[in-house]
Formats: structure tokens, sequence, C-alpha cells
């Protein structure tokens, strides 16, 4: 089938086919985790520690059982089977039984009749705390040598050096997924020793890999199921309450629900890691960029979660995409009694873009040359090698085209208006339009596509033929993203059907879609069901004898030869397949090597209007250019690009957990400011489809360039409206006004 | 619990004679709150938002019960703009003026209102009424002088009130946000000046050198704009803590006063 | 227990509410209204947004002893069985829906306010709509589909 006639489809790719949750989801009928119930369900509690870092004398669970209502409390000595969980590595005790290392560390939980009950039975344990004094300062713990990962990038001669140089010091704060949806689950007893967890998970098979081990159980006695997410953006890859409502459940036999609050969800997943970046770029005197050396610390707090690849990735893109001959990067993720860090949208390309972009600017300035000139002049293009590991661009990579086309988009009016909506300080009143400046900037940002250096990365994926139509069957996780609706067109497209289904399975029934993360599912399930739609067709045109099929059945030579029923007469005809991208490999001692899977650029043109005395910022329009590969839903990747932009606009202006000696301050939405309606700029999209890619019709992910560099360039136009730079994210009003 | 939801006044004050210490929900919009996330968990509730007599809206007096939704439409200028900036559509729907009165907070965004006009505030119980100044009522961080047995009835503004008044607030974001620094100004036909600053102190501020220095000029020079910042910035006592710091306040609190000069000149 | 009798999407209903529980877990946990979503429980979100006695609120904020004799309005009675109120045809159509988290929120405060203000300006929309928080879309699939709906 051609890439038109798979167009041609109704409801097939290349359109914004309507979501099949959508009504649910508008009209309150869609479950999400947080609405699920059951019969005789229990309501769960966590008890967490309140020091970053303490020993922990004594845990008496007695004054919680005695309460009425209380059915069960538990603790690290009740954990049946493994003691340990984590996504990269094992190390962190589902219960914290006799040292704390971070705030809000969980120690016990409750199960109890109602969930005010199982809180205020969670309150009543008694635990003595010996406080010991946190390691907070991430500097201090790489000198320590506490340390998660070191990485280490050499390309390129040595000693190879550029006449002009910059060197920068940049920090990026910690920010928050902050999803909409809190984590919340539900564990069921089966009545034969197992569970079924409904759980708040980007990937249902990591979560079963370390349920079932610490619950002592069987692989198929525990199922996870895909559940309903009010939202991930990486908060989710990590466990929060799963094996706390598991072991509840196995032990009192009974459902168990658990919900966090606001509070509770802030302090009950990780955040993305706060950096600190030294940067030295050095240039020839007409822009060439020669050289950049790069020291990064990430701050993974206190377990490793996802550190080590957030760290590397952070490493990888250190440079940004631009060619440089000669490339010195050491990356550190370092442990600390910080809260713990891991996965959020972008992970580590975001700290780096930020550093590296400053960089380009603030080189622009010292060579007297264009910003986006000097970008277009390095910018990397395929056929060009990746500056950190030396891997060779063999994917569509349309950097120079993604700026280009960038500038060329027009630029809002100027102010002319007095309605303080268009004012920095909005409705506050705050500033006379005389006392606006505008600023505009730009950035290009690159991300690498799926799971990298090695991992065995892989969708499994099925295609069933029935009576009623076509299945399309998977256990990747939807979190808002727009998954089922693009399995269902890439299905329609490659089978030649209109109807199509989209079945979730948990994880008895199907195997590992991988995680709902890197921007990898819709190349990787979507390539999936790709490849198993195709082989299904194939299968049922060869067993009839036919040459082409639809929802009527299979034909040949334009003559109806077997009707659906037909088709499906000794039962559902199923085509499963294990999908995986091209390979890549570990790097070696110096980074080298085909790290990444695929790679996707962005660039991002941001206006803003900033009131310089007050240190008030507008972010007026955002305009970007984004290399997608092949829109499979144009509407869902203006979703996500919109989506990521504003995300991006957060970072650049007012999203920050405020920690204080590894204590979060602000975990509500009282003081962790998301940008509201009003804050949201007017943004206007160029979808670059460009050939190359090995995804479904050639289709890139697209979640998380539009969070990299969106940042970066309003960070470049505020710098731009006040003269001066800023070497921070968010940028405050305190380091607008200069005035501490 | 129990609750108690009374439609007229004195209803209300019976009930509340008979549990002085009994919770007073209006709006809900900050005891809300400490219910769902701080555990908070009254024993008895009088419910005063199904009563007229404090809905009451003119003139001089503001009703305890009157949401921030009709004063966003109403004759006085700043107080408009004030509630324009109160939370969300949704909270200015329920929240009301005597809410912000009986939880005092340093951030109350009414507050700097009534402060400037040196306004009054009334309270009533079953057996009497008493009426006293903003600062006799608000005496700490989130403390007041109401007794058990009292009901704020009403803000009550004075007889003339100043028509040129101006409003601003300090958030990092454009809704729903705690002010950083906010004031409120007044500008009178002989040139008298108050201010007041809100999130600067534990109560409302007014500057009083400051207002009497930009009182004496009839037209304000550059210069004399500049000093009264310059006073006002000295005047205010605000402090450092996850929102924002002491130096920023500091210095903003003189911006704004300024601004807000110009605006009434 | 405190018991209590209001009307729900035009149905009289009954509960006995504990204490000071919110109308939110009232609806979600007693009436069997799970659509409205408790993002935050302080207010800052718009997620639990329902219209009480013809007021747009967040019911996370309204003590449901409160309500006794009052009129509540949820998502779940904004559709006419199988069709649609305009403001959800709107949200499918324009890509509005992502998560679906924020969305009864979203649809209940507009829905109610353009039924009050059948014309207003995009200035207008995003301020009325300031309250109600999303962290998907970037709002701009939510204000194209309002907007639209101005329009007609």
């Amino acid at each position: 089938m051609t890439l038109d006639q798979a167009t041609r489809v109704k409801g097939g790719i290349g359109q914004s086919t309507i979501r099949p949750d959508g009504i649910p989801k508008l009209t309150g009928d869609f479950a999400f985790v947080n609405d699920l119930f059951a019969e005789g369900m229990l309501h769960a509690a966590t008890r967490r520690s309140p020091h970053a870092k303490a020993r922990i004398v004594s845990i008496d669970i007695a004054p919680a059982l005695a309460m009425a209502g209380v059915h069960t409390v538990i603790t690290q000595e009740d954990v049946p089977g493994d003691p340990l969980f984590g996504l990269e590595d094992r190390d962190q005790p589902v219960f914290a039984h006799d040292e704390i290392n971070y705030w809000g560390e969980p120690i016990a939980v409750v199960a109890a009749d109602d969930r005010e009950t199982a809180r205020r039975a969670a309150a009543a344990i008694e635990i003595e705390f010996d406080v010991l004094e946190p390691l907070t300062d991430p500097e201090e713990a790489e000198r320590q040598g506490s340390v998660f990962r070191h990485m280490k990038i050499r390309n390129g001669d040595q000693d190879l050096h550029g006449e002009v140089v910059v060197e920068g010091y940049y920090e990026t704060a910690m920010q928050d997924q902050a999803p909409l949806g809190t984590e919340a689950g539900l564990a069921v007893p089966d009545g034969e020793g197992g569970i079924d967890l409904y759980g708040p998970s980007q990937w249902v098979h990591a979560d079963h890999e370390q349920v079932y081990p610490c619950l002592g159980l069987a692989p198929e006695q525990v199922r996870v199921h895909p559940s309903g997410l009010g939202g991930a953006f990486g908060s989710r890859e990590d466990m929060s309450l799963q094996i706390h409502i598991c072991l509840l459940a196995q032990i009192t036999g009974r459902p168990v629900k658990m919900e966090y609050d606001r509070s509770e969800s802030f302090t009950g997943h990780v955040h993305r890691h706060p950096s600190r970046m030294w940067y030295r770029h050095e240039a020839d005197r007409e822009g060439n960029l020669v050289r950049v050396e790069a020291k990064i610390i990430l701050d993974g707090g206190a377990f490793m979660s996802t550190t080590n690849a957030v760290m590397a990735n952070a490493s990888y893109f250190a440079v940004g995409p631009y060619r440089v001959p000669s490339v010195q990067v050491d990356g550190y993720g370092v442990k600390t009694n910080n809260p713990t860090c891991g996965a959020m949208r972008g992970f580590g390309a975001v700290q780096s873009c930020f550093g590296y972009e400053s960089q380009m600017d603030r080189l622009a300035e010292k060579l007297g040359m264009d910003p986006v000139g000097l970008r277009l002049k390095n910018a990397l293009a395929p056929g060009d090698r990746i500056p950190t590991t030396g891997q060779l661009i063999e994917t569509a990579l349309p950097a120079a085209e993604c700026l280009e086309q960038v500038r060329l988009m027009p630029l809002p009016p100027p102010l002319d208006s007095d309605d303080p909506r268009h004012l920095p300080g909005g409705t506050g009143l705050t500033t006379p339009r005389s006392a606006v400046k505008r600023g505009v900037g730009y950035a290009l940002g690159i991300k690498n596509l799926e799971f990298s250096e090695g991992f065995d990365d892989y969708a499994e994926a099925s295609v069933v033929l029935t009576p009623a139509g076509a299945e399309v069957h998977t256990s990747a996780v939807e979190c808002g993203q727009g998954l089922m609706v693009v399995c269902q067109q890439i299905a329609r497209s490659a089978l030649g059907m209109e109807h199509v289904a989209f079945v979730h399975d948990n994880t008895s029934d199907m195997g590992s879609a991988g995680s709902t993360s890197a921007s990898r599912q819709t190349q990787m399930t979507g390539g999936a069901v790709l490849e198993a739609a195709r082989g299904l067709k194939a299968e049922v045109l060869k067993t009839h004898g036919g040459d082409d099929l639809n929802d009527e059945g299979v034909w040949r030579d334009g003559s109806l030869v077997a009707t659906m029923d037909e088709v499906c007469a000794n039962g559902p005809v199923t085509f499963h397949t294990q999908y995986r991208h091209p390979p890549t490999e570990p790097p070696n001692e110096t980074g080298q090597g085909n790290i990444h899977a695929d790679f996707a650029v962005a660039a991002h043109r941001a206006v803003v209007d900033v009131d310089p005395e007050l240190g008030l910022v507008r972010v007026v329009q955002i305009d970007t250019a984004q290399d997608v590969g092949k829109a499979l839903n144009p509407q869902s990747v203006i979703g996500q690009v919109e989506g990521g932009i504003m995300q991006g606009v957060g970072l650049a202006t007012m999203e920050e957990m405020v920690v204080d000696r590894g204590r979060i301050l602000n975990a509500n939405f009282t003081d962790y400011l998301l940008p509201t309606f009003l804050d949201a700029p007017n943004v206007e999209a160029i979808l670059i489809e460009q050939e190359g890619s090995w995804g479904p019709f050639g289709a890139k992910g697209v979640g998380e360039p539009p969070t990299i560099s969106s940042t970066p360039a309003i960070v470049a136009a505020i710098a731009d409206a006040v003269g001066k730079h800023f070497n921070r994210v968010p940028v405050r009003p305190q380091d607008i006004t200069g005035v501490l | 619990m129990e609750s108690v939801l009374p439609k007229s006044l004195q209803e209300a004050l019976a009930a509340l004679e008979s549990e002085p210490d009994a919770t007073l929900l209006a709006g809900g919009t900050d005891i809300m709150v400490e219910v769902n996330l701080a555990g908070l968990r009254p024993a008895h509730v009088i419910g005063l938002r199904r009563i007229d007599e404090l809905r009451q809206l003119e003139g001089r007096r503001i009703g305890s019960g009157v949401t921030y939704r009709r004063l966003e439409n109403g004759e006085h200028v700043a107080l408009a703009q004030l509630s324009r900036t109160v939370g969300s559509p949704q909270i200015r729907n329920a929240g009301t003026i005597g809410g912000n009165l009986g939880t005092a907070s340093p951030a109350g965004d009414a507050l700097p209102f009534l402060a400037a006009l040196d306004a009054e505030v009334e309270l009533a119980s079953a057996k009497a009424t008493r009426v006293m100044r903003w600062d006799e009522f608000i005496v700490g961080v989130k403390k007041n002088s109401r007794q058990p047995g009292e009901l704020i009835t009403a803000a009550i503004l004075p007889e003339h009130v100043p028509q040129r008044q101006a409003f601003a607030k300090i958030g990092v974001r454009s809704a729903m946000v705690i002010s950083t620094v906010s004031a409120c100004l007044f500008r009178d036909d002989d040139g008298t000046t108050t201010i007041a600053l809100g999130s600067v102190a534990p109560i409302p501020l007014r500057p009083r050198k400051a207002e009497a220095m930009i009182s004496a000029e009839k037209s304000p020079s550059q210069a004399a704009l500049a000093e009264f910042a310059r006073l006002v910035s000295e005047e205010v006592s605000p402090i450092t803590d996850h929102r924002s710091t002491e130096g920023y306040r500091r210095y903003a609190s003189g911006v704004l006063a300024r601004r807000l000069l110009e605006r009434c000149l | 227990m405190i018991d209590i009798t209001l009307t729900v999407n035009g149905e009289d209903r009954s509960a006995s509410v504990r204490d000071s529980e919110s109308l939110l877990t009232v609806l979600r946990e007693t009436l069997a209204l799970p659509g409205s979503k408790p993002a935050c429980e302080q207010g800052e979100c718009g997620s639990c947004s329902v219209v009480l006695d013809g007021e747009l609120v967040c019911s996370c904020l309204v003590m449901a002893a409160d309500c006794d004799e009052s009129i509540v309005r949820t998502v779940e009675g904004l559709a006419q069985g199988d069709k649609l109120h305009p403001v959800q045809q709107a949200m499918l159509d324009s890509g509005g829906v992502q998560c679906g988290f924020c969305t009864p929120g979203f649809v209940v405060a507009a829905a109610h306010y353009l039924d009050e203000n059948p014309d207003p300006s995009s200035d207008e929309l995003r301020e009325e709509l300031s309250g109600n928080i999303c962290r998907c879309t970037g709002y701009g699939a939510i204000l194209r589909a309002l907007e639209g709906l101005a329009q007609r």
C-alpha cells in the first residue's frame, strides 16, 4: 500500500481522527484510576518521613492498629519477597526501615475502612528518629564521590582550540511534571493468592517486574492493567503506591484503594533533575564552532531512579544540534538527600539545551554575529555525525530548515493595547504600556527518540480480525497523548479497514510495549501495530487467495471472495508481533558509539513583553517548526507541540520546586505555579515532514522536542528585552531587576 | 459536627450565642482548604451564605457576605480592580470580603483598600453591635479582634472616599496568585494621599512618612515621586519566603507606590 | 452524619454527609457522580468546578453540609442522552481533550459562561477560564473550540 492509499482510508493516517476516549472524558464517564471502586474496598494512607536524613530508632504501629476501622498497618518487615525495587537499579526499599534518605520517604502504610481513618491512623504511628545532617549540595556530593554515574565523553582532537572563547555557568531548577491526575491505584486480590493491579503507571510491565518479586509471588500471579491516567510526563515511570497497595491487598485479602492528594503527589513522585552546568565554547573568527567543554551535574536525590539515563542524555546532547570537531563532556548524576529525581519530558536534554543555547547567544554576541546566523552556520544535517557520540545521522534532521522556517514566520504586531490582559502583570495592573519592552529570542534543540545505549527496546502488539471488525491489542499506556487513536489509524491504513477498535491488554495477556516515554510509543507501539496489521493482511489474503481486504472481507479482481464472517469462521484471526527498532549500542569509554535509535529537532522563537522595572514577563507568542517525519494525526501532534511548549513556558518563568535542606516547601498548587489560560502565549507551529525515519509511515516521536528549546528561546527573548543575560531558569522578577 | 444554616442575621446570631466558638462559613474558600489539607474538623458550623442582610452593598456599607464577583462590578474603582485579581472566577463567586477580614492574612487582597481608607469593621453578637477601625480589628498575622459569639457583619467605608484611587498587585503569574506585594492608593483633590501595602508586613502597612511627604506636594515633580517611592521602600518590613525575597518586595513596594500615584495625578 | 437534600442535574437527591467533607467528595463517593475531579482540593485548578445555586464554584471548597436545599449542576448533567452539549462537541472536535482530567471542569465552566455570555471575546474566554488549569494541551485547542462556539 502506498502512502497515498494509506491516507485515503477513512480514519487512517494523516487525518485528525477523533480519539475514542474523548466522549467519556467529556461526559465525566471515563474511569481514571482515581475513580475506581471495588465492592468491599479498603482505603490506604502512607506515613512519610519528615526528615531528609535520619536513622529510624523505633517504629510503634500499635496506636494505629488500635484505632477503630483500621485493618492493618505494614512496614518493611511485612514485605514477604524482595525488599528493594527500582527502575534502573533495585536500590530503594519498599519502606524505609533503619534509615531515611529523603524527605517524604514512605515508612508505613495503613489500610482502613475509609480514607479519613487511614490518614489519622497513619499519623498516629509513633516513630522515633535520630535526625542526621543531610547531604544537599550537589557539588559537595560530586566532590565526595556520591555519584550514581559519571559520563565521560571525548570526541575529536582534544588539542583543537578556537580563538573566540565564551565561558558560562548555568542552573536549572527542579521542575515537577505536575500531571493533573494525582497518583491513585486499586489492588484487587483474585482469591487465589494473586493480585490485579490498576495503577498510575507509564509502563505496566516494568511495574509488574517490580511488584511480583516484592510480593513473593510468581509472575503470572500478578496482572497489571493499563489504567486511566490524568497525565504523566515522566512522573509515573517510577513506582509510587503500587507495591504498597498490593501488599495491603495481599495481607487483608480485600481490594485496597489509595489516592494521593496534590501535596502527597508532589512528594511521592520523582521530579526533573535540577542542574548545574559549566560551559566553555570556542569558535573561530568566522563563527565555526571548534570546541565545546561541558561539565554537568544533575542532582538525582536519594535513589537512582532513572538518573543514569537522564544524565547520559544530558551529556550526549550537551553540545546541541551543532557540528563541533572537539568535544569534552563530563556528566555527573549525583546522589544526595534531596528529593529523588527521574524522568520528566525532555529527560536531560532540557537542562543541556538551556546551557548550550545560552552559550550560543553569548558567542554570537562576542563574534558580532546574528544569533540565528551562528546557529545556521553550525547546524547538523543528515550525513554529519553527532558531535558527542560520533554517530552518523542517517535519519531526517532538518535542523537548519526548522530555524529558517521559524525566522520566516510573521512576528506578532507591536503592543498596542492597554488591556491589562495583554500586559505583563496582567489584571494585577502593575504595568502601564509605556513601561513595556519587547524582546525576541531563538533556540534550537535536539532529542533522541526511544531508549538508548543498547537497551533492548521493543513493543509487542496484536492485530485481530473478528466478524465485527479489527482490533488492536496492546498494553501500551495511554496518558492522554493520543496513543489509542494513532494505533487505530495505523491499523486502518494498513488493513484498508475502517472498523478498528482499540483494546487494552494486561501484562498476562500481552507482552511489554515498553514505556510511554522517550517520545517512543507512536514509533514503537505504532510500529508494532503496523507490522502486525501488515502481517495479518498478508496472511488473510494468502489464506483466501485474495488481493485486497476491507471491512466486508477479502476481495480478488474486484469480487468479494470471503466475507468477514467466513474469514473468522474458526474464530478471530490474530497476528502478534514483537517490534524492535534498529539496534543501538552502549558507549565505549569515551562515550562513542551508535547510541541512539532516532533523533528529532525543533526550533522555537519566543516574543516576550517585559516590565524591566518590576521584572514581570508576559510570553506573547511562540513560533515553532518541528521535525515530525510524518504527522499521523496532525491535531494530536499540535496538541503535543502546544502542551509541551507550555511546560517550557513554565520552566522559563514560574515553575520551581523550592527545596530547603532537602524539604520541599511548595508541594501544592498555590505555590508551585502552573501557567494558566492567561499566561498562555499564542502558538503558531509548522510541522516539517521529511522522509528518512524508520518509524511507521516515516513518523517520528513528537512529545519532547517542544519542551526542550522553548525554555531557552523565552530566556533569550527576555535577555533581548532587558539587555542582560540570565544564567538560571526559571527567571524570577528579582533576576530581571537585579534586586535580590 | 453540627451545622446550622440560618436564613437571617438574627437566626445566625442566636446560633452563635449558643455556640460562641462555632466556625463561621461564608464562601468556604479559606476554611475548606484547612479542612481538605490540614485536618481541620470543626465541631460546629454556622453557614452564612443564605443571609440577605450580610449581602447588602449600599454606599458606604459593604456587607460581609458580598462576594468578590459583585465587587468586581461595583462602584468603587480600586475595590473592583482588586476583586478582579482574587483567585479565579470560581473563587470570586464564593469568596467574600468578610472572609478576607476573618482570615486576616498579610496578603489579603481587599485589606489594603480598607486600610488606605481607614475603613471600619462592624461586628455583631446577639447582645450588641460594635464598630472598630480596621487596624483595631486586624492585629497580627491571621489575628483579629473578633470575640467568640461575634460575627463580622460589614466593612464600613468613610463618608468621603476620594475619587482618584488605584490598586496593583504583583504576582508571578497572571491569575490565581498570592500577592508578592500589593498596594492601594487614594489621592484626594487637596493632595491628601493615603496608601496601604499588603504582603510586606504582618498587617497592611500604611507608610505614614511617605504619605505625609507626598500629601504636601500638590504637583509632585519627578524627584518628589522618587522620594515618595524611596520612603515607602524604607517603611515596609517584608520578609523572604518561598515566594519572593525581602529585597525584591522592598524595592517593588516603592515602584508600585510611585506608579499608583502617577495613575492618580 | 448530617443529612442533606439537594437537586443535582435536575434530580432530587439526598445524602448523609460526614462532618465537614466537601461537596466534591460527596458527589464522587456518595452520589456516584465521579465526573468532577480532585486534582488539588484547594481551589487552584478548577477540575472540580460545578454550578452551585447558579454560580460557578470549586466544589472542593464547598462544605457539603452547607448544600442543603441547593441546586447543583455537574459535568454529568451537560449531555442530553447521546447528544453532547455544544461545548463538549466543540472540545471533542478541536483536540481539546488529552488526558481528560481537567476536561469536566472546563466544560462546566465554559458551558455556564457561554450560557450567560454567548458572544465573548477571546480575552474574555481566557479570563473566565483562568481558574481552570490544563497541563496537557497548552490551552490552544480549548480556546479554538470555544472561539468557534462564540462565533455561532
